[in-house]
Parts: C-alpha cells; sequence; structure tokens
C-alpha cells in the first residue's frame, strides 16, 4: 500500500509527513534526553562538572568514581536488597492469595458466591489514599513499622488481578477439570498442575505489573519505615537528595539513579511486548 | 456445574482477610476518624464528634494552597496530556516502518522510578551558583533571562510539575490510544478514500468518533489520577512541600498523617474524604457530559 501511494504523493501529503516525522523525533528526543542526562553526568567527575557553569553534552574523561561513591556513601547495596526482598515476596504472596481465591470464584461452587464476587469486584472502587490512613494507624498498633511484614502486608491482594485470573481460568474447558476428578486429583493439585501451566501468560503479565508497582512504589514505604536499614530505592533516593553526600554530588546522585532506574528498564527491554500487552489490558499507573 | 463445596471458603479466607483488613475496614473507619474532634494519637481519645475536622482543614492555608496547585495541576495536564497523546498517536499510526522503535522510546517514562528521574528534571531545570542548569542554557539562546524553576517563581514551578506529570503519564495515554487506532475497521477507511473524501474529514468523521469511547476512559482515569498527583512534587521540590508552596491534596493527607506536621489521622482523613467527594463530583460530571458527547457503538 505504502508503495503505490508513494508514487502520486502530493506536496501537502509530503509536507504532513515530515510534519508528523519530525513530531515523532522531537518527542523522543523529550523522553530520551533525561535517560541521556542522568548517563552523561553520572560519568562527569566531581570537580569536573562543578566547574562546567556552562553544561557540556559531552564528557572527555568518563570516570567510574560516581558508582564507587554511590555505593560506599550511602546504602544503595541495602536500598536494593530491601527493594528486592520486598518485591520477591510481595508478589509471590499475592500470586498465592489471587490464585486460590481466582480459582474459587472461577471453579468451585458455594453459597452467595455470585454477591461475594460483586462485592469484591465494587472494592475496585475505593481509592488507595482513602484507606492508607487507617492501615498506617493498624500497622503502628501491630508494632510493624520499620519491618518487612509491615511493608508488605497491606499490598498482596489486588482485586483486580483475582478478577483478571478468574476471566482466565474460566476459558479453561470445563472437561479437564472432570477428567482430572475422574483420575482422582485433588482441586489444589489440579489447580497448580493444570490451571496455573495453562493461564501462565496471565500469571506472568500480572507478576511483571506488580513487580513494576513494587519497585516503584514509595508513598507507603514512606509513612511506614524511618530507619534507612528499610528503605526502598524510591525512599532511598529521597534521602540521598535531601541529605546526600555530606556535599551536593549531583553526578555522584545520577549514579544512583542510573542504578536504580537500571533494572526496570532492563526488565522493559527484554518482556516489551509482554509489559505492552499487560498494561494496555488494565494497567494502572499510581 | 458442581455440587457445593466447602472447601471453597479456605480459598477465599486469605483474599477475604487481607481486604477486610487493609481495605474494608478501613474504609468504615477513616469516616469514623473524621469525625472525631481532637483525637489523640498517643492515648487513642478523642473529645466529641462533629464537624471540626473539616472545618479545620478547609480553613488551613497549606489545604487551600494544596488545593489550588492540584485543581491547576489538574486543569493543566488532563487536556494536554489526553491531545498530545491524541496527537501522537495519529503520527504513530500514519507511520507503519518505524512505529515499534517509537512505541518503544515512547513507553520508557512508564517503567521508571518516579521519584528518581524526578531528580533527574530537578537537576536539569535547576538554579545552582555554580550553574544556571540546561534549561536556562536553551532559554538563553532564545535572549530569556535565567529562572529558578525550581525554588523560583510560582508559575515556573507549576510549569516544570506539569511537565513532569505529562511525561509521566503520556506513556500509558498513547499506549492505549495507538491499540484503540489500530482497532479501527479499515473497510471503513477504505469506503471513505473511494469517495475521495479529505484526511481531515476521515479523522474527524471517521478516526475521532470510532475511538472516543476511548479518549473518554483516557479522561475521567486521567482526572482521577492527576488529583492523586504527590511523588511527581516530592521528587521535584523534595519532601518539605509546605515549605515550598507546591503540596498537593495528597500531600497534604500524607503530611498531617506523618511528617513534621504529622500526627493527626482526624485531619488527614477529614482531607482524604474531601479528595474522594471532589474526585467523586468531577467523575460524576464528566459521566454525564459524555453521555452527550460520547459514540458508543
Amino acid at each position: 500500500m505504502e508503495q503505490t501511494a508513494a508514487g502520486k504523493k502530493t506536496v501537502g501529503e509530503r509536507i504532513l509527513r515530515v510534519l508528523t516525522v519530525t513530531l515523532l523525533v522531537f518527542w523522543a528526543i523529550l523522553v530520551l534526553f533525561p535517560f541521556y542526562w542522568m548517563i552523561l553526568t553520572s560519568f562527569k567527575g566531581y570537580g569536573a562538572y562543578n566547574a562546567e557553569y556552562i553544561p557540556k553534552f559531552y564528557t572527555l574523561s568518563p570516570t567510574w568514581e560516581n558508582y564507587l561513591e554511590a555505593f560506599t556513601a550511602v546504602p544503595l547495596a541495602r536500598y536494593f536488597l530491601n527493594t528486592l526482598i520486598f518485591t520477591v515476596i510481595t508478589t509471590a504472596v499475592m500470586l498465592a492469595v489471587i490464585t486460590l481465591a481466582a480459582f474459587a470464584f472461577a471453579r468451585l461452587s458455594f453459597p452467595g458466591k455470585d454477591l461475594l464476587f460483586l462485592l469484591f469486584l465494587s472494592l475496585m472502587m475505593i481509592p488507595n489514599e482513602l484507606v492508607v490512613i487507617t492501615n498506617f494507624v493498624t500497622i503502628t498498633d501491630w508494632g510493624l513499622r520499620n519491618s518487612f511484614p509491615g511493608l508488605i502486608l497491606p499490598s498482596v491482594t489486588s482485586v483486580f488481578y483475582i478478577y483478571l485470573l478468574k476471566e482466565n481460568f474460566e476459558q479453561v474447558p470445563d472437561n479437564l477439570y472432570y477428567a482430572a476428578k475422574v483420575d482422582g486429583t485433588s482441586d489444589l493439585k489440579y489447580l497448580f498442575r493444570v490451571l496455573c501451566p495453562i493461564c501462565r501468560p496471565t500469571l506472568v503479565t500480572v507478576t511483571i505489573l506488580k513487580v513494576i508497582e513494587c519497585w516503584n512504589s514509595y508513598v507507603w514505604p514512606r509513612l511506614i519505615t524511618d530507619d534507612a536499614d528499610y528503605f526502598l530505592v524510591s525512599n532511598g533516593i529521597q534521602e540521598i537528595r535531601e541529605n546526600g553526600f555530606g556535599r551536593e554530588n549531583i553526578p555522584a546522585m545520577m549514579a544512583a539513579v542510573v542504578v536504580i532506574s537500571l533494572p526496570l528498564i532492563v526488565l522493559f527491554l527484554v518482556f516489551r511486548k509482554k509489559i505492552m500487552a499487560g498494561v494496555a489490558r488494565g494497567g494502572l499507573k499510581g | 456445574m458442581e455440587n457445593r463445596n466447602p472447601k471453597a471458603f479456605l480459598y477465599l479466607l486469605p483474599a477475604v482477610v487481607f481486604l477486610g483488613v487493609f481495605l474494608v475496614y478501613p474504609l468504615f473507619d477513616v469516616f469514623v476518624y473524621s469525625f472525631e474532634e481532637g483525637y489523640n494519637f498517643a492515648s487513642q481519645t478523642y473529645r466529641g464528634i462533629g464537624l471540626y475536622n473539616y472545618r479545620y482543614v478547609l480553613r488551613d492555608p497549606y489545604f487551600l494552597q494544596a488545593l489550588k496547585n492540584t485543581l491547576l495541576l489538574v486543569f493543566i495536564t488532563v487536556p494536554f496530556s489526553t491531545g498530545l497523546a491524541l496527537l501522537l498517536s495519529v503520527a504513530l499510526h500514519s507511520i507503519p516502518r518505524l512505529r515499534e522503535l517509537f512505541q518503544t522510546i515512547f513507553f520508557l517514562p512508564y517503567v521508571t522510578n518516579t521519584l528518581a528521574v524526578g531528580l533527574v528534571f530537578m537537576i536539569l531545570f535547576s538554579r545552582t551558583p555554580y550553574s544556571d542548569g540546561l534549561m536556562n542554557l536553551l532559554l538563553s539562546f532564545a535572549g530569556l533571562g535565567p529562572v529558578d524553576f525550581i525554588e523560583g517563581p510560582y508559575a515556573a514551578k507549576m510549569f516544570v510539575l506539569s511537565f513532569y506529570t505529562i511525561w509521566i503519564v503520556l506513556p500509558f495515554k498513547i499506549l492505549i490510544l495507538t491499540s484503540a487506532l489500530a482497532g479501527v475497521d479499515e473497510q471503513l477507511y477504505r469506503a471513505a478514500r473511494i469517495d475521495g473524501t479529505s484526511r481531515a474529514r476521515i479523522f474527524f468523521r471517521i478516526t475521532l468518533p470510532m475511538i472516543s469511547p476511548i479518549i473518554f476512559y483516557l479522561v475521567i482515569t486521567g482526572f482521577i489520577g492527576a488529583f492523586k498527583a504527590y511523588s511527581d512534587a516530592v521528587a521535584l521540590f523534595g519532601i518539605n512541600l509546605n515549605a515550598a508552596g507546591m503540596n498537593t491534596i495528597v500531600g497534604y493527607v500524607y503530611d498531617m498523617l506523618y511528617g513534621d506536621s504529622g500526627g493527626f489521622p482526624s485531619y488527614a482523613s477529614a482531607a482524604a474524604i474531601l479528595l474522594f467527594i471532589i474526585v467523586l463530583t468531577i467523575t460524576v460530571i464528566n459521566l454525564l457530559a459524555g453521555k452527550r458527547h460520547v459514540h458508543y457503538h
């Protein structure tokens, strides 16, 4: 279609095409530039950076010293490890909770099922900002401030993911279930040996979206931790910004920002199609 | 189907417990807090029941500033980001060759840590004794004087916050709009082209009506999301948003709960409920307006 149309393109169409490409390139630069700038700055020496009254778009003497500084002067490795622990446990527990619930709604029958499911769905409308106050008090009362359970517990269920998984479970033919029953397979075994493998794409999507959410979570960790031993990367970066490296060390800050941003960007480049499809299916930011 | 299964409740138990403790109970509790006057966090006692907390919040200059900031942010970023996303999506749709590359680039802000990249924006826009910063370098090419976007005039700060917010929310909108555009039936376009319909006419008479439910969805979720702005502001202006004059309603709630002025769950609850009422009102208005202008098919 492109080629046949190319022959009879009018001047107006050519101009439109140039404008279109210009617009796309312009926004691509706006998106990429902050990434370029943080990588560039992270390789500039402390002295060299501060000597630049007019910022330079390149550096002739790249240095690793900022990365060294980021890992030694502030507990960046600890923030990293905390975030990793938080992300892995939260995601794993959530997967277990939502899989069990979705299975009950999709496959088992019990009195009041439809009503309960409707109630579940209505919970999706509750904004997080409204419940965070009481959760803060609850976790404080339980003495779980500055602890992993305190960080993790409020975010191990998601009504939306239960709904997504239930829809997927229901698409699996009934026959499989009855065949498994005839063979004497228990419900639990059927769920993990048959249903979960079949619905793996949905489980992977949910996992990726949850990992992104965990890696970027800021508000709840900020409320519930004030001990730097339990900071996640978002809180860590804020701490670096407020109290820093003892001096205003922007290149080292940028090195920390690069280190923190890298895992998700790598994850995105590897699972690009899956992540974009997953977000399009119902990922909501914030 | 299958006979009743008492074990079903066991499967549901974890979800029900977690949702009950961390979602349903807090929903009721937040209303209780908001009406308890003079609540003391340490002794967990209160003086009486009434509307004092709401009156306090509505008179608090910090809340009014946060309200003003949030409203400005909402009414700048929602139309702007939706319009820009539409423009970029239509542009993407008309370039089949490099579409995937551009789509990948445009999506990047979605997978970045808001706090971390906000720091980069802060550096790009800020002005220090050592340097006027990159943004001011660009402005100087246009003959404009240096402006401190981070600690300077209100309009400049609002500009950075809006710009960063748009930068952050655009990937989601572009993704949704490009898949909506790809979903429009090719037949419609072909028929229109045979009839010799102009490009602009095709866009306004076919494309726009066909994707209007999606645009509508983005406007509604955009409003809700923008009203909850907070982390972006923290990333740019630091934790003490009240001092910077750039607090948002959500930021006010958290500051009341915990922070330098913290320890007041009652005020926080009242502010959170006020926010919820505002969002609900705007959403209802949107839904009513949408009924008239959106074409469902």
